[in-house]
Formats: structure tokens, C-alpha cells, sequence
């Protein structure tokens, strides 16, 4: 084990991937010389070269579809966009290209390539750069979904992404980039899809949750401790697949479901967990759940303003209050 | 220069386009296709000149109106008429019907639906060749329409200053939908974009065999050397509309005439074959025979596969392995 950031873990296993098979190979704006920037490329070029850590020229479409054609034509690349919110620039390429080419070809074609990117609030960079995008990749068919929300699972779901055969949206958060944990020395750790993971254990209310909001929804976990009430808090980490079994057996447990998210409330994916685990469930369930996601307004640059649109600690403390209607 | 096995092998592929096209408008109109049917009626010589030039290695990425590439590289008339039957015998198990016809063994990366879409996509094939030191070439075939896409200006771009094997054969056929050209793009040429790349652009007549193929020729040869990427126009004309319920009130019957008089492909290139003394005018109409008979025993396959069991309408979302 070594204590990395969660930005090194995803180096590392960039490196270790790049090392093991010659055909992974990473594109994107400014990975070279500046290593992307959070640094998740730093130096690689050095040991690489730079026609594999290649730098592109600032044309979203041409890099998704470019990475799209060469995992067409035999390689493997990671292709990286500088935020989640520029993959509108190259929805084409994305959702009716990436995503479906397998399908549309009849089973015929094999599209091994991650898209990396970073998302979120937490860095002031406001409407078009702060989003959080991941409900829309769960909702075209075609493309896995995975979002580590600390530094070994960025490794583990990182090497798996590389690893697979099909086309994987890879979610980042900003601000999870300096957060430091002990990741796996091992370079074949890897974390399947479809696992969640429960963060901590608890017996009165369940709490959904993924991303930066993993350790809000552990701090609000920790106030309810002190008011007698035992959270059980559970990150899905992959989207697609989903692994609704361990929140269905959790809700059988505690009767009670939160579900959070940093995206935007309306249609986001935490609505889909709910219906679910509400067919899955229903009879087990002693309050309506609850949903918390950012609010039906853009992102907004001031940190008071932004901090009023995502959901707070509190707001989950007392969502799962109500839910024990406490 | 073409020399006689090569002639005839274009001159064959051109019927085997034109038959399967007129094939696919006589079913549709009889009920027996249906969806979004493109067809390449007249613009055979540009897919047959380029495709002469590749082998298996070589991958190409096409468009809406991509029967002819497809066929051109590789693709059999039985199992693409299949497709667009929607049969389970077709190229995409009957999912995907006339605008996605792709052979990856055969280095065919896809007909691509989107206008504009599969030009980034030839350009990252593109790319895997020169990672692995491949002695081969990428083409991205695409219309006058697509080139006012984003993805022409990006995909061109990145091209050029990576210096890759990709050559981008445009097919304008005068129309975008209905749009004509004069009124949608602001060059006389569209290989005149080439300048703002770096790189050769050259326009040629898009019914000339001959023409298409030089051109190629020479990209190809610039291509290998490492010396990147050129736009080649071939001005050409779709004898059917845009697509097969298409009104056509955008232009005349005499207009229509005038080209398959006057620039047939097929008719021009087998009157080159004969004076050249490369064919005689029964090999070239033994060659016409032969495709017909082949197009027959497609229709024949194509109505008599199956549909497909929606049981397995979930397949291949993901690769499994």
C-alpha cells in the first residue's frame, strides 16, 4: 500500500497500463508537457513519448471520434476531455457514435476506449464548467459509467475502465484530485463494475450517494451518530452497470432510503434508484425516500451562491430525519 | 495508370453498385424496404476508383449514402440487401437496415447516419495505422453537406498536423437534402479548404474513373510516404433523389436527363476500357451479366432470411466476452 492522491493513483495506473500494453495510449488537450490539468498525465510524456501521451488540438469532436476510430482500428486509447461539461461539444461523436457503434454494427466491432474527464463545484469555475453530468452517460444505452470517490478506487475502477472492452465514461471530481489514500501497490488491483461499496455500516436509514458527495453524506452520517441514529451510507461507484442488490438488501434493512447526488435533482439518477429500489422494496420501506440533487439552476460562480444550489450536510441530516420522522 | 485487371475489376464493381441501388428503389417502391434509403445511382465511379486502390488493411469510414463504399470494400450484395430488408442475416442482424453497414475484417470501419460523423472516425483509423507502423491508408468518404460540418474543419486540422495517412474523398453531388451546393458553402471548390489546412486539395471529375483514380493514386502514394492527409473533391451528380420518397422539386427532369446521358460513369469508363483495348465489348458485357445474376440471387437470399427473434434485441449492447 502507498498513500497517494487521488490525481496519482490515476497516474499510476496510466503508467502501469501504458507499461503493460503497447496499444494504451492517452489523448486529450495540454496532457503532455503540463500533464493534464490535475496532473494526471505529469511527466508521462518523458517515459512514453509524445505519440503516446499526444497532445490535441482544442476539438472535442475530433478527439472523441478520433478515439473512437482507433479503438476501431486495433488500439486502446484514453481519450480526455478537460471538464464533463465540454462532452456537449462532442455529443455526436459521444452518444450516437461511441456509445451505439457496437449495437448498430450488429455485435461486430469492439470499442475498448475510457473518455476520462473531471466535473463538479468547488473550484469557482462556475455554469459551464461545474456541472455534474453523469446521469446523462447512465441514460443512452451503450456506455459504462464509473465514478471513484477516493484514491483507490480511482486506481481500481481506473485499470478495470482501461482493461474493458467497451466504451467507459469515467467521471472525476475536481475537487477529489488532492484527497489522499492508501492505494494497492498491486498492478493488476482492480475494482469490478456493478460493485457497490458500503462506506459505512448502519441500521436505521440508507444513504445513495457517489463522488464528493460520498464524504458529505460520511459527515452527516457522523451527526446523526451523535443524535442516536445509525446511517448506513453506500457508494455505487459504477452507474452502469448498477448494483441496485446491495441498496435493495441495505433498504430491507433500514427501511429507509436518502438518495444524494451533486447532480442536478430533476431526472437525475438518484430518481432511477428510488423507482427501483420502490419496485424492489416497496413493502419493506417505512417512509417515502428521499431525493437530494443540485437545484434546477446553472451553477453559479460565488461561493455562497454555488454552495446555495447543491445540497448541504444539513440537508441530508435532516432528510434522513424525516424519513424517521425525527 | 489502369491496367486491364484492375479496369475490370472497377468496371464490375460499378455494376454490382448500380444494380444493387436500382434493386433496393424497385423494392422499396414495391413495399418490400422501407426507412431511410440513400442511394448512390450515378456517383459509382468515385467508390469503385477509390476501393481498387485498398486492400483489407486499408480502412475507410462512409456515410448515409454508403452502399457503394461498402460494397467497394468488400461488403457482399446478399447480406447488405439483407440488412436493409431489416433480416437477421443482415450485416447488423437487421438492428441497423441501410445507414450502417460496417465489416471490420474487411477494414470497412462503418456507414455512419450522421452527416459529418464518420469523418473523425476514419481520421482516429488513421491514426491506429500510424501508431503501428502500417503501410496503409484511411479514407473518409463523405458529400459537399458533411463538409460543412465541425468535424470536417476538426478532423481535417488534427489530420494535418499529426501528418496522417487519412484521405478525405468528398462526393459532391451538387445537393445537400435539397439544398444546392451555391447556396450552403462559400467555395467554388470544395478542395479549396485544403489551403487552409496545409495540405493538397485537388477537384476532379467525380464521373471520371480515370480522374478518381490518379487522384487517389497520388494522395495514396503521399499518404504512405508520411506526408499526410489531402481532400479530394469529386464532383459528381445522385440520379435519385435524397432519399427514395424524395419530391425532388429542387431541380429539373432535364437536369436529371442530362446526366445519365451525357455522364453515365459506367457507360464512359467502358467506352475508355474498349478504346484502350483493355476489355472487349463482350468481356464488359459479360462483366453487367454476371452482376445482375448476382444481384438476383441476393434478392433471393435477402426475401427469403429470417426476421429477427426480438428475443435477442438486447444483444451487443456491451462487448460480453
Amino acid at each position: 500500500m502507498a498513500k497517494l492522491t487521488y490525481a496519482q493513483a490515476i497516474r499510476k495506473v496510466i503508467q502501469e497500463e501504458m507499461q503493460r500494453d503497447d496499444k494504451v495510449f492517452c489523448m486529450g488537450e495540454d496532457c503532455e508537457k503540463l500533464g493534464g490539468v490535475f496532473g494526471t498525465t505529469r511527466d508521462l510524456y518523458k517515459e512514453f513519448g509524445t505519440d503516446r501521451i499526444r497532445n490535441t488540438p482544442i476539438s472535442e469532436s475530433a478527439i472523441v471520434g478520433a478515439a473512437v476510430g482507433a479503438a476501431s482500428a486495433g488500439m486502446r486509447p484514453i481519450a480526455e476531455l478537460m471538464y464533463w461539461d465540454f462532452a456537449f461539444v462532442a455529443a455526436d461523436q459521444i452518444f450516437n457514435q461511441m456509445a451505439k457503434t457496437r449495437y448498430v454494427f450488429g455485435g461486430n466491432a469492439k470499442i475498448p476506449m475510457v473518455l476520462r474527464s473531471q466535473q463538479g463545484t468547488g473550484r469557482g469555475n462556475a455554469a459551464t464548467h461545474s456541472q455534474s453530468l453523469e446521469t446523462i452517460f447512465m441514460h443512452i444505452p451503450g456506455v459504462k459509467v464509473a465514478c471513484p470517490s477516493t484514491p483507490a478506487e480511482a486506481a481500481g475502477l481506473l485499470r478495470t475502465a482501461i482493461r474493458d472492452d467497451n466504451p467507459v465514461c469515467f467521471f472525476e471530481h475536481k475537487a477529489l484530485y488532492i484527497t489522499k489514500g492508501e492505494v494497492p501497490d498491486d498492478p493488476d488491483f482492480c475494482i469490478p463494475f456493478g460493485k457497490a461499496d458500503i462506506k459505512r455500516e448502519g441500521t436505521d436509514v440508507t444513504i445513495v450517494t457517489n463522488l464528493l458527495y460520498v464524504s458529505r453524506a460520511l459527515e452527516a452520517a457522523e451527526e446523526l451518530a451523535k443524535e442516536g441514529i445509525s446511517a448506513e451510507v453506500i457508494d455505487p461507484r459504477t452507474l452502469v452497470p448498477f448494483d441496485y442488490d446491495t441498496v435493495e438488501a441495505s433498504v430491507k434493512k433500514t427501511g429507509r432510503l436518502v438518495v444524494v447526488h451533486e447532480a442536478h435533482k430533476n431526472c437525475g439518477w438518484g430518481a432511477q434508484v428510488i423507482t427501483e429500489i420502490s419496485n424492489r422494496a416497496f413493502r419493506y420501506l417505512d417512509a417515502a425516500p428521499i431525493h437530494l440533487g443540485a437545484k434546477a439552476c446553472p451553477l453559479p460562480f460565488n461561493p455562497g451562491l454555488e454552495a446555495a444550489v447543491i445540497p448541504s450536510v444539513k440537508e441530508i441530516v435532516d432528510a434522513c430525519k424525516a424519513t424517521l420522522y425525527r | 495508370m489502369i491496367d486491364k485487371k484492375t479496369g475490370l475489376w472497377i468496371y464490375n464493381k460499378m455494376h454490382e453498385i448500380r444494380d444493387f441501388e436500382e434493386t433496393a428503389w424497385t423494392l422499396f417502391t414495391e413495399n418490400k424496404l422501407r426507412g431511410s434509403v440513400h442511394l448512390y445511382t450515378g456517383e459509382e465511379a468515385v467508390a469503385a476508383s477509390v476501393c481498387a486502390q485498398l486492400t483489407d488493411e486499408d480502412l475507410i469510414a462512409s456515410t448515409h449514402r454508403g452502399h457503394g463504399h461498402c460494397i467497394g470494400k468488400g461488403a457482399e450484395l446478399d447480406r447488405a440487401l439483407a440488412e436493409l430488408m431489416g433480416k437477421a442475416t443482415g450485416y447488423c442482424k437487421g438492428r441497423s437496415g441501410s445507414m450502417h453497414i460496417a465489416d471490420f475484417t474487411k477494414g470497412n470501419l462503418g456507414a455512419n447516419a450522421i452527416v459529418g460523423g464518420g469523418i473523425p472516425i476514419a481520421t482516429g483509423g488513421a491514426l491506429a495505422l500510424k501508431m503501428q507502423n502500417k503501410p496503409n491508408v484511411a479514407v473518409a468518404f463523405f458529400g459537399d453537406g458533411a463538409s460543412n460540418q465541425g468535424t470536417f474543419h476538426e478532423s481535417i486540422n488534427m489530420a494535418a498536423v499529426w501528418k496522417l495517412p487519412c484521405i478525405y474523398v468528398v462526393e459532391n453531388n451538387q445537393f445537400g437534402m435539397t439544398v444546392p451546393v451555391w447556396q450552403s458553402t462559400s467555395v467554388e471548390n470544395i478542395s479549396d479548404r485544403a489551403a487552409a489546412y496545409g495540405i493538397p486539395g485537388v477537384t476532379v471529375d467525380g464521373n471520371d474513373v480515370v480522374a478518381v483514380y490518379e487522384a487517389f493514386a497520388a494522395a495514396k502514394e503521399r499518404a504512405i510516404k508520411g506526408e499526410g492527409p489531402t481532400i479530394i473533391e469529386c464532383k459528381t451528380y445522385r440520379w435519385r433523389g435524397h432519399w427514395t420518397g424524395d419530391p425532388e422539386v429542387y431541380r429539373t427532369r432535364e437536369e436529371v436527363e442530362d446526366w445519365k446521358e451525357n455522364r453515365d460513369p459506367i457507360k464512359r469508363f467502358g467506352e475508355y476500357l474498349v478504346k484502350k483495348k483493355l476489355a472487349t465489348k463482350k468481356e464488359l458485357e459479360e462483366i453487367a451479366a454476371a452482376a445482375a445474376k448476382k444481384m438476383e440471387e441476393a434478392v433471393e437470399f435477402a426475401l427469403n432470411s429470417p426476421e429477427p427473434d426480438p428475443e435477442h434485441v438486447m444483444d451487443d449492447v456491451f462487448y460480453e466476452g
